[in-house]
């Protein structure tokens, strides 16, 4: 049953994979913050584990590069007391040209309980989670331009711990809206919590006019886009579009769309910066702001280690 | 063998004939229509009572994966799967392994298919050597071997010189060429451009990718009078272009698949890669703007667009899935289905797929032209028998062919289709035959 149920959902309505952040009902996005926020305590203690997930195993398939993604879910695994197996599968079984299925069928046979999946292209941890054992639970680190869900989450937990209440928000999102997977996870996520007024920035090849389908305000001015806003989320410009056919130069990039001090005069006086990292200083946001007063872009990786254990914890919890 | 088919309701959209009566064959052709002479003495009569006896239906989009998988059996397998689905002719795109694009290649796809003795198989040649869009092939040898008509397949002609030559010689013969219009740039995504790519994050494919194409095929049509068929038109803007060129008087004619007839892609649901097709699956208003003109004829036939794929190319990513789906079993009840829901009498809807085909292919048929699609009176006996009323969920498992994927799968879509076929007669013999 593909097209029935959401394939994240058991029948009871329960999450037990978490492949996107569109269609989770707003209690339950609350929930995964709330139990993030009981986490937070235990990355202060001096022992930093629980036993919430002793005896299981979590697999972290990379089928993309990633460090700080994957270093940050192998920590989050860890504190809940799992055994992590790191696969770096873009260097082993598909350059063997072992395909995908086949790759999880083998993991699956080692026992694994949890994946935690990145991926190249959209919509291949759904594959996994609707093909993999019905005891294996599937966490989606980053599919395509898709989704990343778990950034969505550590980007609502952030926005909730600053700002408290989501109903009276402006949120400008600025970059690479049509290529980035955080976008999408951040544009849902907001919409759910109930953000009035959501704004997707950039210029007219990485903000399509399609986005406004999404419940966005598009704005192809920057001083338009992130006037009197509560929360700047500036998105990573990857390398290879700084320059070709979507845009002529990083240079040309920052003029318009890079964050500087005095374009962040623009907006509320208490607005908080964030950005999902690695940040490219200088292309997408001057120094002067990422290690400003209203930056919180590194609490904003302490926050994701508690949502990824929120996460695990939650979907580990709920059967198939 | 003599054969009576006694007591059907016999539907002929290109004469409009429906009315209750029998058919009798003898030597491979129709000889008696409506009321058989007494004297006739069948050696075997199928009770037809309750069913409808049509034409046998011409298919203008399929592939039969011939050169290539031979050793699959898959020219059998996929004209048993025609059979199966009341199709007695059909025609193949050239974009086999390797292409068509050489007289022997052809010679042996006939040869190999009249020993089968299912449907008609009507190849097209490749417009272009290895369809790389260079060098013309050798049209009129091809011709000679049996091509219909030439075609890129899914393959663009990037370089508008070569498709303005290929236009010109082609139109020195008189041959049709067949093009999908769709621009090579704009192309290359993976789901229509719009609301649903968009939020899943999957590469788009624009209107304008096939506007752009109609565009220059048009400005070509002008300049060199070639006949030209457009393949699998999938949006309203599409539409309204091929709509404007006949009423210019432009000599085109164009098909739509039963995928894009039928499906929208909101049916991608969860990536769901029995939904990549290509052309893509568009919206609603591009769905009912197909219909429609389906139904007012400025879409000439419906096609299955019938490509075989096996389960491990379907067991990937969306993005990663090979495009195509099963389609030559699910032709008829597709067409039904269309017909009832645009409350249309059973000759104009079964037209479609018979005598408009026909049309389409005109003298590239030879003798053929003027009883295949049709029922008529010292014509071949290529008919459909089929139960109209029979309704059923369909499951890819179930198909003849070797491609069990389609996006009309009852898990997918929750409905059930019409009309069953009960025998399905080539050149007089029974090609196939419902247990």
């Amino acid at each position: 049953m593909l097209s029935r149920r959401h394939p994240q959902l058991n029948r009871h309505g329960e999450l037990i994979h978490l492949l996107t952040i569109e269609g989770l009902p707003r209690e339950v996005v609350h929930h995964i913050l709330d139990t993030a926020g009981t986490f937070l305590s235990v990355n202060d203690r001096d022992v930093k584990k629980v036993p919430l997930l002793r005896g299981k195993s979590v697999f972290n398939l990379f089928f993309e590069n990633s460090t700080r993604t994957r270093t940050t879910f192998e920590i989050a695994a860890k504190r809940l007391s799992a055994d992590v197996i790191n696969l770096d599968i873009a260097r082993s079984s598909t350059a063997k040209g072992e395909s995908l299925l086949d790759t999880i069928a083998n993991l699956s046979a080692m026992h694994a309980d949890m994946f935690v999946v990145r991926h190249g292209e959209s919509g291949a941890p759904f594959l996994i989670a609707q093909h993999c054992a019905p005891h294996v639970h599937v966490v989606n680190a980053g599919d395509g331009r898709h989704a990343h869900p778990t950034q969505g989450l550590l980007d609502m937990y952030t926005i909730r711990h600053y700002k408290k209440d989501f109903t009276g928000l402006t949120v400008a999102v600025v970059g690479d809206i049509v290529h980035s997977r955080v976008a999408r996870s951040d544009i849902h996520a907001l919409s759910i919590l109930g953000v009035p007024e959501i704004r997707a920035v950039g210029p007219k090849t990485l903000v399509p006019g399609d986005l406004r389908e999404m419940g966005v305000r598009v704005c192809h001015d920057m001083a338009e886009g992130i006037r009197d806003a509560d929360v700047v989320i500036m998105l990573r410009l990857q390398n290879e579009r700084m320059s070709g056919a979507m845009l002529p130069s990083a240079g040309e990039f920052f003029k318009s769309y890079g964050l500087t001090p005095q374009k962040l005069e623009l907006a509320r006086p208490d607005c908080i910066v964030m950005h999902p990292g690695p940040i490219n200083r200088g292309v997408e946001i001057d120094s002067a702001v990422a290690d400003g007063a209203h930056s919180v872009i590194l609490p904003q990786v302490t926050f994701g280690i508690a949502v990824r254990m929120a996460v695990m914890s939650i979907i580990a919890g709920n059967e198939a | 063998m003599k054969i009576l088919i006694s007591n059907g309701r016999i539907v002929d959209p290109a004469s409009g004939r429906d009315e209750r009566g029998d058919v009798a064959i003898a030597a491979g052709r129709i000889v008696a229509l409506g009321r058989v002479p007494g004297d006739f003495q069948p050696g075997r009569v199928i009770d037809a009572a309750g069913h409808v006896v049509a034409p046998g239906l011409v298919d203008l989009a399929t592939r039969l994966r011939e050169p290539g998988h031979e050793h699959e059996g898959m020219l059998e397998s996929e004209l048993n799967a025609a059979a199966a689905g009341g199709v007695t002719s059909l025609v193949c795109l050239p974009d086999t392994d390797p292409p068509l694009d050489e007289p022997g290649l052809v010679e042996m796809l006939k040869f190999r298919a009249r020993k089968l003795s299912l449907a008609r198989v009507f190849p097209l040649g490749a417009l272009t050597r290895g369809l790389a869009g260079e060098a013309l092939t050798e049209m009129a040898e091809l011709t000679e071997a049996g091509c219909v008509g030439f075609s890129q397949a899914e393959v663009a002609v990037a370089d508008t010189q070569v498709l303005l030559r290929a236009l010109q010689y082609a139109a020195t013969y008189r041959y049709t060429v067949w093009l999908r219009p769709q621009d090579g740039a704009l192309g290359k995504g993976v789901a229509a451009s719009g609301a649903l790519a968009t939020r899943l994050g999957l590469s788009g494919v624009p209107v304008a990718a096939e506007t752009i194409a109609l565009h220059r095929i048009f400005e070509l049509v002008r300049a060199t009078g070639a006949p030209v068929h457009l393949c699998r038109i999938s949006s309203a803007e599409g539409v309204e272009l091929v709509r404007g060129a006949k009423a210019q008087g432009l000599p085109v004619t164009a098909d739509v698949s039963i995928n894009s007839l039928h499906l929208t892609d909101v049916d991608i649901g969860f990536f769901n890669s029995a939904m990549r097709v290509t052309p893509p699956l568009r919206g609603q208003r591009d769905r009912d703007a197909l219909r429609a003109a389906l139904a007012d004829g400025t879409l000439d036939a419906l096609v299955s667009d019938h490509t075989p794929v096996t389960p491990d190319a379907k067991h990937l990513p969306f993005g990663e899935a090979e495009p195509g789906a099963s389609g030559l079993e699910l032709l008829l009840g597709l067409t039904l289905r269309w017909g009832e829901e645009l409350k249309l009498p059973l000759v104009r809807s079964l037209a479609r797929v018979t005598s408009d085909p026909v049309r389409v292919l005109g003298d590239a048929l030879g003798s053929l032209a003027s009883s295949a699609g049709r029922l008529v009176e010292g014509g071949v006996a290529d008919l459909c028998v089929f139960d109209p009323a029979a309704r059923a969920p369909l499951r890819g498992q179930q198909l003849r062919s070797q491609g069990k994927s389609t996006p009309f799968d009852f898990e997918y879509t929750g409905f059930e289709l019409p009309g069953r076929v009960r025998a399905t007669l080539v050149a007089g013999t029974v090609a196939y035959e419902a247990r």
